[in-house]
């Protein structure tokens, strides 16, 4: 690829930062429209970027490095701003920059909406800074040619993800939850990130460069030890930023923020950056299988036990964050055990229906507070998010309900709608390699459908359950086109791995390593599909046939599991007492009578000392002229003595 | 005649008058003890000045002869004005430099 | 060049006659006073560019004069500038305006000129510390920075300033004390306490390497401060007025890693390796340490004094890793934490003089009110936190990684504790983001605060230019103390 064509890529980054910088500038004249446009125009800029990129790709699959400047040269470690093109990056780029407009588009009129139910207005041209932000801390992730930028777009995207779920700083519980779900977010990645730059460090030490060429070039020949270690220590970053287990806790919390931010980060783009991380550097995986099943293992039960907790959930957007932390450990599964390929392609096909969920769900949300306004209960505390307060929606708010439907049954794993051929890709790579892991997938398949089922009927079906549902109204177009955009490609995003055509897969070959050939396996394929309709079936026979009572319907016969679920199965109150108490108890302990007490001391101590030995030296002088004649008796005799017998 | 007697006195003269300065409370008291601390003193010097037929050794005991008169002069000079405030020459009293 | 307009006779002793003119005016005349500071300290920067480009062209000369003969010692009035120097300068005659400006409506009345006259004797001091290449003269300048600083915190200082006055004191001058035998010692082996005649002739003291370095490193050490000899810095910082804050942590803490940069390493090769790890251990310990109790405080400025600890726990890990790579992640980690945590303690005055009250407690929602304030201070926060893409990421990755690999060390754990540190700054720094800027607004007296003036907008921006600037091309800094790094390493490497 020629070089002005490399080029291309800076642009993809600078478009979106360009659009920030247009935005502070005369954000304030342009008005609601115009900022949104200005902000959506350049996430759009950087797609058509991704797309060129694309097309040029096509004529060279090997892709290309570009090599924009030097950051810092210290000798024995130089890092550049290095670009990279390749299949995998150009991928992902399309989809962070691609859906990354789409939820652009929807925010102007979700946000018109939001800003003014809580009160600030001026506050709109703020989000679409931090938006843009993120589309460009996102994009400079992905296109990273070393380990080192790729960490800049890492931490970038945690900050964004800090600044936006904390957009509302000053509501939440008690004024201050939504800023405490932000710093929540921002510390647990920041562990994660611990992991990544140890692992950094170790690449370093090892290898002598970050960039990826070089580091995977000699991955062949490091030492398995050395290869574990990395990896390992990868693998906590990944289960910060991809949330599984056991960093998973910031992705249910973050739901705080605006729904336009759950769907661009948290499902569609920010927490894939771990699967990607992983998928990148499958030379590294390889050589050590302990690792990859480190990696498996992580994916699988993240995968069911995330699964399980949505069950019983009962807002409406906790459940799909869930789901995603579900997802995701598919995907992480995928990568982990060697099959790139089919992690990319749920990737893919998950951010599609995953951010159309989220998106639905905030047109959901908005019918609702529409409907609550409506029905004169403006100042009574509702929350829009509670599915025992919906209900009935599918005639309200026909055309959510038909792309919520779609988003619904592609996450399911119902065929022909994309989530089942990326679903199946990946069972079928589990079954192969992971038996043990392949029936923890298959049950949180099962689940994933159940809880969906489960989503849909509560939301959707039967009669509404609040004066707000009942007033509840469809979403205005600006909001809905997206949702369609978006339902059109869940539906038919299959067809970008088609078993038989393998289209992504050969894409993909020219970055990834280890690519093995896929097929496809009618008994996994029947499988899944069976336990997709079988788990859509359950939902229906115990939610749909009658009206929801206030106990959820699974309550009873699944009494103290079911409890578990609803809390969680206590992890976050797992980790104040084990970890955030004693941390805390340990602050206030070196703060108080360590640093005060003891150390301070120190000086004080100096201080108190030499008050001592004053105050005792004092009694020497005691004014007696007698006892001033003793002591120079007493000197002279000693200086005698010592003159005569000593020398 | 061997030196030793002298020394002798001198020691018994000089060990009476430090004694004396030290234990003793009326200042004029202690000015009579260092008195007989100069003496003791010069008597050693003259004894040696006897005895190996020096003439240093005369000589010093003037010095110390002004000395002691010099001394006592400003010494006694100091009680006097010291009477006048505290009314005693009681050393123990004058403690006014009790740190 | 005539010794008079030397440039780095220029830039430690213009100060002075910025002092001279200020004891001429009118002490009621505040306006003028104030002008003559400032405009003192901007030429004073001024100069220090010059010096740096002459550097560029290879044309800054050393400046070696015959001074004073103590029988068959000689002290020479020796001033010199490498790579690291110049940077030291350039960090302090760059914040001086700065704390000054930030002065304007702060300190009134009658005692302004004392004020800023012990500001300017303040820059000489420090200008002389990192410019002075004889051992005597660098004690004295070293000295010389006690007297104003004391001054300031004790006069114009808040409730405690006596005690924290004392206590700086005292605990500064048991280093100095220690400082003065070791260099007396050293000079009187050599015969001369000019720094090259002493690397020169290190072989004279090397039998006492590690007692020397021990002497000369307390008192660097408590100037850092390393912990567990950072007692003084709460309340020094607390006490002392925003502008002494500033300048007390954006420069002199940096004046003891200077010390063992400068003189440690050099003069003591040989202790220096063999007591790395322990340094680097006290250093590990105080990162850990510092923020722990950082996250603990309720006054602001304690808690960003206490932050200090941590972060030059990082620069003296880096020093003691012995890797150029570590070094120079050091140095710039002495400029990146003098830049943010100054304008941590900028922000801090700036809402003192609001609120009049450091408590975090009396804070909150501030972002609603105080717009442009609270962007700024998100800056400097995450700059603080060394996120990717700001100048303190630069610094302390090369540290870490540096540390990582070194061999100085021997073992990953003194990094790897240390990467441990970046979870904590999360913790602390955000927690006292929240507590004062965001959440909802608790106190009504907080609702009618003003946002930034123009003079205050003058104060922070330079900041925060450099901040990003550093943070995405921090290569020419790099490549201004490489030499001067990698040269003092080789001399640390031999035995």
């Amino acid at each position: 690829m020629s070089d002005t064509q490399l080029a291309w890529v800076v642009w993809a980054v600078l478009l979106p930062l360009g659009g920030i910088v247009v935005n502070l500038v005369v954000g304030r004249r342009l008005g609601e429209k115009g900022i949104g446009a200005v902000a959506s125009l350049a996430a759009a800029g950087s797609f058509a970027v991704s797309g060129l990129l694309a097309l040029a790709l096509l004529q060279h699959p090997e892709g290309g490095i570009y090599r924009l400047a030097t950051w810092f040269n210290l000798g024995s470690l130089a890092v550049d701003w290095s670009f990279r093109v390749d299949t995998l990056s150009v991928t992902m780029m399309l989809v962070v920059s691609g859906v990354g407009t789409l939820i652009h588009i929807y925010s102007i009129g979700y946000m018109h909406a939001d800003v003014r139910h809580n009160g600030d207005p001026q506050r709109f041209r703020r989000f679409f800074i931090y938006l843009n932000l993120f589309v460009a801390a996102m994009l400079l992730l992905v296109s990273a040619n070393n380990f080192l930028v790729l960490f800049v777009g890492w931490e970038g995207v945690g900050l964004c993800s800090y600044l936006l779920i904390g957009f509302w700083f000053e509501k939440g519980e008690g004024g201050l939850g939504n800023a405490r779900a932000a710093k929540k977010a921002f510390i647990v990645n920041r562990v994660g990130d611990f992991g990544l730059l140890i692992a950094i460090f170790l690449m370093i030490g090892a290898f002598g460069t970050l960039d990826f060429d070089g580091v995977f070039a000699q991955a062949a020949q490091a030492a398995p030890a050395l290869l574990v270690a990395i990896t390992l220590f990868m693998l906590l970053g990944v289960t910060g930023k991809s949330a599984q287990l056991p960093l998973f806790v910031w992705l249910p919390d973050a739901m705080a923020g605006p729904t336009p931010v759950s769907a661009l980060i948290h499902a569609a783009t920010m927490v894939t950056a771990g699967v990607y991380l992983v998928a990148r550097s499958q030379a590294l995986f390889l050589p050590v299988p302990q690792a990859q099943a480190a990696v498996t293992w992580v994916g699988g039960l993240t995968a069911l036990f995330a699964a399980t907790i949505a069950l019983g959930q009962y807002d409406i957007k906790k459940v799909l964050a869930y789901s995603t932390i579900s997802q995701l450990g598919f995907m992480v599964a995928a990568v982990g055990m060697g099959a790139a390929v089919a992690g990319i392609f749920h990737l893919v096909t998950h951010a599609f229906f995953k951010a159309l969920l989220f998106l639905a769900a905030g047109s959901v949300i908005l019918g609702l507070e529409h409907g609550h306004e409506h029905a004169g209960e403006g100042h009574d505390p509702f929350d829009p998010q509670d599915m025992r307060q919906m209900g009935g929606l599918r005639k309200r708010m026909p055309l959510t309900f038909a792309v919520y439907l779609v988003g619904a049954l592609a996450l399911a794993g119902v065929a022909p709608l994309a989530g089942f051929f990326s679903k199946d890709e990946i069972l079928v790579a589990a079954s192969e390699r992971f038996p043990v892991v392949f029936g923890l997938l298959l049950a949180a398949a099962f689940l994933t459908a159940f809880y969906m089922g489960r989503q849909l009927i509560l939301v959707f079906f039967g009669e509404p359950r609040s004066k707000a549902a009942h007033h509840a109204g469809e979403s205005r177009p600006l909001v809905t086109m997206p949702l369609v955009v978006l339902a059109v490609f869940s539906a038919l995003g299959g067809a970008l791995n088609l078993p038989g055509l393998h289209s992504l897969e050969h894409w993909l070959e020219h970055s990834l390593v280890g690519v093995k050939e896929g097929h496809f396996v009618w008994a996994v394929a029947l499988g899944s599909l069976a336990v997709a309709l079988l788990g859509l079936g359950l939902a229906w026979l115990v939610y749909g046939r009658r009206a929801p009572t206030e106990q959820d319907a699974l309550a009873r016969p699944l009494g103290p599991l079911y409890r578990a679920f609803e809390r969680k199965w206590w992890v976050d109150e797992f980790y104040r007492l084990v970890l955030l108490r004693p941390l805390g108890w340990l602050a206030q302990v070196l703060a108080g009578p360590v640093d005060l007490g003891l150390i301070n001391s120190l000086g004080d101590g100096l201080g108190q000392g030499s008050q001592l030995s004053a105050n005792w030296l004092r009694k020497l002088q005691n004014g007696l002229v007698r006892s001033y004649a003793l002591v120079v008796m007493v000197g002279v005799v000693a200086m005698f003595a010592y003159l005569l017998w000593v020398r | 005649m061997t030196i030793t007697y002298y020394l002798a006195l001198s020691v018994i003269l000089f060990t009476l008058g430090a004694v004396g300065v030290l234990v003793r409370r009326n200042a004029i008291v202690i000015f009579m003890s260092l008195e007989l601390m100069f003496n003791a003193a010069n008597l050693v010097f003259v004894a040696y000045a006897a005895y190996y037929q020096l003439i240093n050794s005369q000589l010093f005991v003037f010095f110390v002869m002004t000395v002691a008169a010099a001394e006592v002069a400003v010494g006694l000079a100091l009680m006097v004005a010291i009477f006048r405030t505290k009314h005693s020459i009681d050393v123990d009293q004058m403690s006014a430099l009790k740190g | 060049m005539n010794a008079w307009f030397h440039p780095l006779v220029l830039i430690t002793f213009l100060p002075l006659f910025g002092l001279a003119l200020l004891l001429l005016l009118d002490g009621r005349n505040e306006r003028s006073l104030r002008w003559v500071a400032l405009l003192t300290s901007l030429v004073t920067f001024g100069l220090a560019v010059w010096a740096l480009l002459l550097d560029r062209q290879g044309a800054l000369t050393e400046l070696s004069l015959p001074w004073l003969r103590l029988g068959r010692l000689a002290v020479r009035f020796h001033l010199g500038a490498d790579g690291i120097s110049l940077l030291m300068v350039l960090l302090t005659t760059f914040l001086m305006p700065l704390a000054l400006l930030s002065t304007w409506t702060a300190v009134q009345g009658e005692r302004l000129k004392g004020f800023l006259a012990l500001f300017l004797l303040l820059e000489v001091g420090m200008n002389g510390v990192f410019l002075a290449l004889d051992l005597v003269l660098f004690y004295i300048f070293w000295e010389f920075t006690l007297v104003p600083m004391i001054f300031l915190i004790a006069i114009w200082g808040g409730e405690r300033r006596i005690y924290a006055a004392l206590k700086f004191f005292l605990y500064t001058m048991v280093g100095s004390v220690l400082l003065l035998v070791g260099i007396l010692f050293v000079g009187l082996q050599v015969g001369s306490f000019d720094l090259p005649a002493l690397i020169q002739n290190r072989a004279a003291f090397a039998g006492a390497q590690t007692v020397l370095f021990l002497a000369f490193g307390l008192a660097f050490a408590i100037k850092v401060p390393l912990w567990p000899l950072h007692s003084w810095l709460p309340d020094a910082h607390v006490e002392a007025p925003t502008a002494g804050s500033v300048i007390l942590a954006g420069v002199l803490l940096k004046m003891g890693a200077y010390g063992f940069l400068r003189f440690n390493l050099p003069l003591f090769p040989q202790a220096s390796q063999q007591l790395a790890p322990w340094m680097a251990g006290l250093a590990v310990v105080g990162i850990l340490y510092g923020a722990g109790v950082a996250f603990a405080q309720k006054d602001w400025k304690k808690l960003v004094a206490y932050s200090s600890v941590s972060h030059l726990g990082f620069v003296m890990l880096g020093i003691f890793a012995l890797t150029p790579q570590a070094v120079s992640g050091a140095v710039l980690q002495m400029v990146n934490h003098g830049l943010s945590t100054g304008a941590l303690f900028l922000l801090v005055g700036m809402l003192y003089e609001r609120r009049h009250t450091r408590e975090l407690a009396a804070f909150g929602g501030l972002w609603k009110v105080l717009p442009v304030l609270s962007a700024l201070a998100l800056i400097v926060t995450l700059s603080s936190l060394a996120v990717p893409g700001l100048n303190g990421f630069v610094g302390e990755f090369n540290i870490l990684a540096g540390a990582f690999n070194a061999s100085a060390l021997g073992s990953v754990w003194f990094a790897g504790l240390g990467t441990v540190g970046v979870i904590l700054a999360a913790a602390y720094l955000l927690k006292m983001f929240e507590k004062v800027f965001l959440g909802p607004l608790v106190h009504e007296e907080n609702r009618s605060l003003a946002d930034l003036n123009i003079r205050e907008v003058l104060t922070l921006l330079p900041i925060v230019v450099l901040v990003v600037a550093i943070g995405i091309y921090p290569q020419p800094i790099f490549d201004l103390i490489s030499p001067a790094v990698e040269r003092l390493l080789m001399l640390a490497a031999q035995p």
